[in-house]
C-alpha cells in the first residue's frame, strides 16, 4: 500500500487484538461511550485508549474504534491524523517536548532544542533506538511564565536549561524516575498517560504542588502589600435553605430591574454573521468590503 | 501606584493543597452555588448580565448576553461547554487556574448550567496538560461526593452531569465551533456561522461555550452581586482579570488586577525589565493581537482602550520582549505556529500561512528581497477578513503590526540575517553558543 511509504522501514502492524485484550478494551470503550449523549463523541478518548494499549494509533486500534462506533476506518483515520497527540508510528516510552514557540524559543528553548537534538541524534517526532525517547518541537503549552519549558509525557518541567534538559533525558534513558516541577510525583509512561487522557484516573491527582512560584506571584505580592479585591457586601455565610425557591432577593438587591426569561433575547440566528465576539473590527470592515465587492 | 492587584480567583492559590474541595470551601467556596439555587435561573442570567462580565477567552463578548441568546426551552437538552483548550501563544492563565483551584471552575460550571437550564456540561481541556486533567477529574469526583454534582443537587431538585473531555493537540479547537466538532468526535474544524452555538451548538442543540476564567468568575458575581463586580475595572470593561506576564521581566507570573491596569503598573509589580534592559515590544493579549511597543506602556488594559490603540485585549497574555530580541525572528516563529495549526478548511489561511512563513523565513535568513515586505502585507490583506475563522486573522496581526513599528528590521532582512543583527544568545536566560548562528552568518 502506498501509505506505507512514509512509515518506519520494516515496521509491521498486528491486525487484531486477541480475545482477552479485545474484551478489556471493549469494556473500557463502553465506559467512555457512556459519558456522552452521542457515541461518536467517544472517538477522541478512544484513540487515547488505543495509544494506551499499543503506544500509537495502530491499524488494529483504528479498526477497533471503527467497529465499536459503527463508522468507517477512513473516518477514524481522518480524525487520528488531525491531532498531534495521536502518533502514527510507535512512540517512545517518553515524549520529550521542547517548546519552541516564540516566547520559549527566545528565552532559550531553541538552545535546548538544538542541544537535545544533537545529544540524542534525532529530530522532530523521531525516537531514540532504545525506544526511550520521542523528541518533539511543541507549541505553546500555557506555561510561558516558566519559560523555557520542556514537557515530558505532558507534565511540566519549568525553567529549563540545556544542562537540566540533558540531565533529564539522561535519567529517562537510564530508566530512573523523574519528577516534574508541577505535576505528579513522577512521570508515568506514554501508555499510562494515554489511559488517563482516555478518562481513566490513575489516582495521582493529589500528588505534587498546587502552583509554582510565578503562578502565585501576584497572590503573594498582594498579600504583602495588603491589596485586596473589594469585600463582598454583607459578607456572611449563605446558609439559607435551598428548598424555598422564591423570586430572588439577591438579584433585586444587585440592581436588577427586569427578570427576562432566558429565551427573551431571541435567536442569535438573526444576528449578523460577524459580531464582536466572532471577529475583529478590522475583519468586519474587511468582510463588509468583500461582501460589497461581491455584490458589485 | 494608581491601581493595585485584586485577587479573587487567585486569592487562595498558595494555600496548602489548594486544589482540594476542602481548601476551596474553607476559602468561601460554594457559597455562590447555594445562593444561585435559591434564585430563579433567569435572575442568575440577569445578574451576570448586569455585572458586565465579558468573555475572558479573548473576544470579550458579554457573557450574560451570550447566555441570553439561547432560545426558549423546548424540552430538549441544552449544553454548557467550557473552553479549556488554552493554547494561544503567551496565554497561561486557565491552565494554572485549573491546576491550583479547579473547584472554582466546577462551581462556576454548576451555577452557569443551572442558569441556562443545562443538565449535562462539558469541560474541553487540551490533552497536553496531564496533571490538570487529573485535577479536573478529581474535582468533579469530589464535587459529586459532596452533592454538588449529580441528581437533586443540595436538595434543589436540579440535576447536572459534568464530563471532562481531553483534547488531543490542536490549537484550532480553541475556536468555539471547531471545539464543538472536536467534542462530537470529528476533526476540529470551524463551522459556518450562523447558526451560532446558542441556536445549534453541540449535537445541534442550544449551547453556551465559555472560557474557563469567565465561568470561574461567576461564583464571585453571584456571591458579591453585579455591583460588587463593577467596583473593579472600567465602565465598559468591568471586573477582575488575570494578567499573565512572561518573557524578559524580572518576575514573570500571574497578576490578578482590575481591567484597566497598565503595563507600566504591572511591570513595576513584576520588578521591571530583566537586567534593566529597555522594553522593545509586547503582546497585550497573545500572539494573535497586534504587538505594542514602549509607547503603549500607559494604555489602560481594558477592551476599549487597547482597541483604540490598535490592538486587542485578547487573553491578557503579556509577552514582553526586550531590546535584545529580533522582531523578525519572533514574528517568523509565530507565523510558523499559525501555519502548523491552520486546519486546512479554508484556502486563505491554509495557503496564506504557508506562503507567509516562506517569505518570513527568507527575511530572517537575511535573504529577503525588496518586494518581500509588500508581498507580506499583500498576503495579510488577502487573509484578514477572508479566512473562515479568527485563526487566519490572528496570523496576520503580528506581521502587520511588526512591519508598522519595525519596518527597518524587515528591510534589514534583505541583506543581514536576524541572528546577526540580534544574536539569540543575548535574548536567552542562560549563556550558550547558538548552532544556527555560525552556520547562517556567512550563508549570504
Amino acid at each position: 500500500m502506498s501509505v506505507e511509504a512514509g512509515r518506519t522501514p520494516g515496521q509491521t502492524h498486528r491486525t487484531a487484538y486477541d480475545e482477552q485484550t479485545h474484551a478489556r478494551l471493549a469494556a473500557d470503550a463502553a465506559q467512555i461511550i457512556a459519558r456522552y449523549p452521542q457515541e461518536r463523541s467517544a472517538l477522541l478518548p478512544m484513540l487515547h485508549l488505543v495509544q494506551s494499549e499499543d503506544g500509537y494509533v495502530s491499524p488494529r486500534g483504528i479498526a477497533f474504534c471503527a467497529a465499536t462506533l459503527g463508522i468507517s476506518t477512513a473516518e477514524v483515520s481522518a480524525v487520528a491524523t488531525f491531532y498531534t497527540q495521536y502518533k502514527r508510528h510507535p512512540n517512545g516510552e517518553y515524549t520529550v517536548g521542547v517548546c519552541t514557540n516564540t516566547l520559549c524559543a527566545i528565552m532559550g528553548g531553541d538552545a535546548i532544542w538544538e542541544h537535545l537534538s544533537d545529544e540524542l541524534g534525532i529530530g522532530h517526532d523521531e525516537t531514540t533506538d532504545d525506544g526511550a525517547i520521542t523528541l518533539e518541537r511543541i507549541e505553546c503549552n500555557a506555561a510561558c511564565d516558566y519559560a523555557p519549558v520542556v514537557m515530558v509525557n505532558w507534565e511540566f518541567f519549568d525553567n529549563q536549561t540545556p544542562e537540566s534538559a540533558d540531565e533529564l533525558v539522561g535519567k529517562l534513558r537510564a530508566g530512573e524516575p523523574v519528577a516534574p516541577t508541577r505535576g505528579a510525583d513522577s512521570v508515568c509512561s506514554f501508555k499510562q498517560m494515554s489511559r488517563v487522557l482516555a478518562g481513566f484516573p490513575d489516582g495521582r491527582a493529589d500528588e505534587g504542588v498546587g502552583a509554582g512560584g510565578p503562578t502565585v506571584r501576584g497572590t503573594v505580592l498582594a498579600r504583602e502589600n495588603g491589596w485586596e479585591a473589594p469585600a463582598f457586601p454583607g459578607d456572611e455565610p449563605a446558609e439559607e435553605p435551598v428548598e424555598t425557591k422564591t423570586a430572588s432577593s439577591s438579584a433585586a438587591a444587585s440592581g436588577a430591574t427586569a427578570t427576562p426569561k432566558a429565551g427573551d433575547e431571541q435567536s442569535s440566528a438573526e444576528r449578523p454573521a460577524a459580531t464582536a465576539a466572532d471577529s475583529s473590527a478590522a475583519q468586519q470592515e474587511n468582510k463588509q468590503a468583500s461582501d460589497e465587492a461581491k455584490e458589485s | 501606584m494608581a491601581t493595585t492587584l485584586a485577587p479573587v480567583l487567585t486569592a487562595h492559590w498558595d494555600a496548602d493543597r489548594s486544589w482540594t474541595l476542602e481548601t476551596y470551601e474553607a476559602g468561601g467556596g460554594y457559597r455562590g452555588l447555594r445562593r444561585a439555587l435559591n434564585m430563579q435561573a433567569p435572575d442568575v442570567v440577569t445578574m451576570v448580565k448586569d455585572s458586565g462580565l465579558r468573555g475572558r477567552g479573548g473576544a470579550g463578548f458579554p457573557t450574560g448576553m451570550k447566555w441570553g441568546f439561547l432560545p426558549a426551552p423546548d424540552g430538549g437538552p441544552r449544553y454548557l461547554v467550557v473552553n479549556a483548550d488554552e493554547s494561544e501563544p503567551g496565554t497561561c492563565k486557565d491552565i494554572p487556574l485549573m491546576m491550583a483551584s479547579p473547584q472554582h471552575l466546577i462551581e462556576g460550571v454548576i451555577i452557569t448550567s443551572y442558569a441556562i437550564g443545562c443538565h449535562h456540561a462539558f469541560i474541553y481541556v487540551r490533552g497536553e496538560v496531564l496533571h490538570v486533567y487529573r485535577r479536573l477529574l478529581r474535582a468533579v469526583e469530589e464535587a459529586r461526593a459532596a452533592g454538588y454534582v449529580g441528581s437533586d443537587i443540595l436538595g434543589s431538585g436540579y440535576d447536572l452531569e459534568i464530563t471532562v473531555h481531553a483534547g488531543a493537540g490542536a490549537y484550532i479547537c480553541g475556536e468555539e465551533t471547531a471545539l464543538l466538532d472536536s467534542l462530537e468526535g470529528l476533526r476540529g474544524q470551524p463551522r459556518l456561522k450562523p447558526p451560532f452555538p446558542a441556536v445549534a451548538g453541540l449535537y445541534a442543540r442550544p449551547t453556551v461555550v465559555n472560557n474557563v476564567e469567565s465561568i470561574a468568575s461567576v461564583p464571585g458575581i453571584v456571591v458579591g452581586g453585579a455591583d460588587w463586580f463593577k467596583q473593579m475595572g472600567t465602565e465598559r470593561s468591568t471586573g477582575h482579570g488575570l494578567f499573565s506576564l512572561s518573557g524578559h521581566v524580572t518576575n514573570p507570573g500571574q497578576y490578578e488586577a482590575p481591567l484597566g491596569i497598565t503595563l507600566r503598573e504591572l511591570l513595576e509589580m513584576a520588578g521591571g525589565m530583566r537586567g534593566g534592559r529597555a522594553l522593545k515590544f509586547w503582546t497585550p493579549g497573545g500572539s494573535s493581537t497586534p504587538i505594542f511597543t514602549a509607547e503603549h506602556l500607559d494604555v489602560p488594559l481594558d477592551y476599549e482602550s487597547v482597541g483604540a490603540a490598535g490592538s486587542m485585549l485578547g487573553t491578557r497574555a503579556l509577552q514582553i520582549f526586550d531590546e535584545t530580541t529580533s522582531v523578525v525572528r519572533a514574528v517568523t516563529r509565530w507565523t510558523e505556529f499559525y501555519k502548523h495549526e491552520s486546519c486546512g478548511k479554508c484556502t486563505p489561511c491554509r495557503e496564506g500561512t504557508f506562503w507567509l512563513a516562506q517569505v518570513l523565513q527568507r527575511i530572517e535568513r537575511g535573504q529577503g528581497t525588496s518586494a518581500d515586505i509588500d508581498l507580506l502585507l499583500d498576503l495579510c490583506d488577502n487573509i484578514l477578513g477572508r479566512a473562515f475563522c479568527a485563526l487566519g486573522d490572528g496570523a496576520t496581526s503580528p506581521i502587520t503590526s511588526a512591519v508598522q513599528y519595525f519596518r527597518e528590521e524587515f528591510e534589514a532582512g534583505c541583506h543581514t540575517p536576524a541572528d546577526v543583527l540580534f544574536p539569540p544568545e543575548r535574548s536567552a536566560l542562560f549563556d550558550y553558543r547558538p548552532r544556527s548562528g555560525a552556520q547562517l552568518a556567512g550563508a549570504h
